[in-house]
């Protein structure tokens, strides 16, 4: 397994930069070259998840062996948690990309399309797999940047304007990561978040540690849009195409802001009460305001992009708790089951988001609107449409038999059982609420007859678009699986390790 | 542009690229390197559309070699880190090549081949991003 951990960032680069040359000759092959490598990634990533050793595979690039213990090259690192956080990449690419065959169709210039969604995917890919804090830099660059352009792809007056904000705020979020490296580089001599890691578990300078703890949260939760930094996304992602959009709330805010915030602060940092007690408030706060925000909204995606923000605030939560928790030296197991909570709630929160996302895309296919108060009684023109996103709106709101619910549950227990309940009431209230928005939601799109071009009819969208929707759908009830204790045991249980068991787990890694 | 204005930039230009060149050939011995270069050779060509005006010059058309040219050479530059994969190996970004001795011009393996793909890339996208501009203000006049 270890010889194919660079394809994650050789192959999407390879597509992105063949498409160019031979996509203006070739009429669809931006279109196969692209699904073929999101396929090949997918497999490869759950034949790591179902090779069944789970265990942590360490590429030296240019072969460049550590000497006495340190490491001089810059290192990839394939181990349980990034196996986790490819899968969840890889899937949402392959099914947006499959959705944009038909959508696209819309805009012009998709060479570019392509090329920019491939760059943007190899760089999520490099962020997730690299161990070392500066190329994690860079593949966060490559990331944003494609997707700022990806952001401004129509180029209408509102994209741009959205591309723009997205861009000013990007670029204080770049400054404050880069800044930050340069103090962790200063103070430690290097950049491998391992050997970084075993210096700053035997120093002394916590002053200094924790400006740079402030910082990187400041940076990174820009990038994830948790709530004192969120300006940039409602804009952005109702503004995108609706693939994007799907990507962009599905993977990006996740893979570049929330796994590099969980990454850092369990692998890197000591786990300490005060950066605990600061990312569980900011998740509860990103929680609370985020769906206070979205239940007032008229624009579908705009409503869709404030559930986001109130999403992300469950898994910041969980695995806040899970730090707090560590922290205060509490059971390792609660521990262990907070942060499983908040690592499920990430994988349910990509399909079904994304799932929402491209159902709002497909309205917009049909009706070109996303004003809730001109749709109305698409539950008969649009039946596939309706009936997934109706799935989709169950698992977001934490209906029973799907994902979403699970998720919740495990949060809100670990959160009664570690006697946090204030939390665990602000977490029932909040989806409830959810729920209240989405019904919103279904009432205006597809039951409210009284509209008056409700007499004109509509067919449903093209057969890839219901195809990856579907899928998705399917995924929303088939991830509720993960809650079956040996299944959890396999896929999630090793993610949580590698967050909880840092000590004895990393001095394997130093020594590979 | 007044004659004078164009006679000097085509005696210019020419010794600009020549020095790119250098920058980029030497990127493994002095200071510079690829990128340095690359922004060098960029900058010969904008000065030759700055100073000629992009009338004279068919722009469009350059628009498209600049940007095939650019994606070549990323093509160019992955190809090389992964060869050692293909030649079985199995490194990214091995070394492959005899690395001769320090100082000389052809020495450090694979190196200056990736100075001269990385040279390549970004003069063209340099150039590539300028003429986009261009462009899009001549189709805002229009």
């Amino acid at each position: 397994m270890d010889k194919f951990i660079p394809l994650f960032v050789i192959l999407p680069l390879i597509a992105a930069f063949l498409i160019p040359v031979f996509g203006r000759f070739l009429k669809a092959f931006n279109k196969t070259i692209t699904l073929l490598v999101f396929l090949t990634l997918l497999i490869l990533s759950l034949f790591y998840l179902f090779a069944g050793s789970q265990a942590s595979f360490v590429y030296h690039i240019g072969g460049w062996k550590p000497v006495n213990g340190v490491p001089i090259a810059i290192c990839f690192l394939l181990d349980p948690f990034s196996g986790f956080m490819l899968i969840i990449i890889n899937m949402m690419a392959f099914l947006s990309t499959l959705y944009s065959v038909s959508y696209m169709t819309r805009y012009t210039g998709e060479n570019y399309y392509y090329t920019l969604f491939a760059i943007m995917v190899a760089g999520l890919n490099g962020v997730v797999i690299t161990g070392d804090l500066f190329n994690l830099y860079v593949f966060l660059e490559v990331t944003v940047i494609a997707s700022y352009a990806l952001v401004a792809f129509g180029t209408e007056k509102e994209e741009l304007e959205a591309s723009f904000k997205y861009q000013v705020l990007g670029g204080m979020a770049t400054a404050l990561i880069l800044f930050s490296i340069g103090m962790i580089y200063w103070y430690t001599k290097t950049l491998n978040i391992f050997d970084i890691s075993a210096i700053l578990k035997d120093s002394s300078d916590y002053k200094l540690i924790e400006f740079t703890q402030l910082m990187l949260i400041a940076g990174f939760g820009l990038k994830a849009a948790i709530m004192p930094f969120h300006g940039w996304l409602p804009d952005a992602h109702s503004s995108a195409p609706s693939p994007i959009s799907a990507m962009l709330s599905g993977v990006v805010i996740k893979a570049a802001g929330l796994y590099v915030i969980f990454r850092l602060f369990f692998n890197m940092f000591e786990i300490s009460y005060v950066i605990g007690i600061i990312i569980t408030v900011i998740g509860t706060l990103s929680m609370v305001v985020g769906v206070f925000l979205a239940i007032g909204q008229w624009d579908l995606k705009r409503l869709l992009a404030y559930h986001s923000i109130s999403q992300m605030g469950y898994v910041i939560l969980g695995v806040g708790m899970g730090m707090l928790i560590l922290s205060r030296n509490g059971s390792e197991a609660l521990a262990a089951l907070a942060i499983t909570g908040g690592l499920f709630h990430l994988i349910n929160h990509a399909v079904f988001k994304g799932l929402l996302f491209l159902n709002a895309g497909s309205i917009e296919y049909r009706l070109n609107t996303r004003d809730l108060k001109h749709m109305g009684g698409l539950s008969a023109s649009m039946p596939l449409t309706y009936s997934t996103s109706l799935g989709a709106s169950m698992a977001i709101s934490g209906i029973p038999p799907f994902n979403g619910f699970f998720s919740k549950l495990i949060i809100i227990v670990a959160a009664i059982q570690a006697r946090y309940y204030v939390l665990a009431l602000l977490a029932v209230v909040v989806s409830i609420i959810t729920l209240a928005s989405f019904l919103k939601f279904q009432r205006y799109a597809f039951y409210n007859t009284k509209v008056e071009h409700e007499k004109k009819k509509y067919r449903d969208v093209p057969f890839v678009m219901i195809l990856s929707m579907v899928i998705m759908a399917l995924l929303c009830l088939g991830l509720s699986l993960l809650i079956i204790p040996d299944v959890r045991d396999n896929v999630l249980q090793p993610a949580v390790d590698v967050l909880m068991r840092k000590n004895d787990y990393f001095i394997n890694i130093l020594n590979m | 542009m007044s004659p004078i204005v164009k006679k000097v930039t085509q005696l210019v230009s020419g010794i600009i690229f020549l020095y790119g060149i250098y920058i980029i050939l030497h990127g493994h011995l002095t200071p510079g390197g690829g990128f340095a270069g690359g922004a060098i050779l960029a900058g010969s060509f904008i000065l030759l559309v700055l100073a000629f005006g992009s009338d004279v010059l068919r722009l469009r058309t350059k628009e498209e070699g600049s940007s095939l040219t650019e994606s070549l050479a990323i093509l160019a530059f992955v190809l090389m880190a992964t060869m050692a994969m293909l030649l079985g190996t199995k490194i990214f970004f091995s070394n492959f090549l005899p690395k001769g001795h320090i100082g000389e011009l052809i020495s450090a393996g694979v190196i200056p081949l990736y100075n001269i793909a990385v040279g390549i890339e970004v003069a063209a996208a340099l150039f590539t991003i300028f003429l986009a501009l261009v462009i899009y203000k001549e189709e805002i006049t229009k």
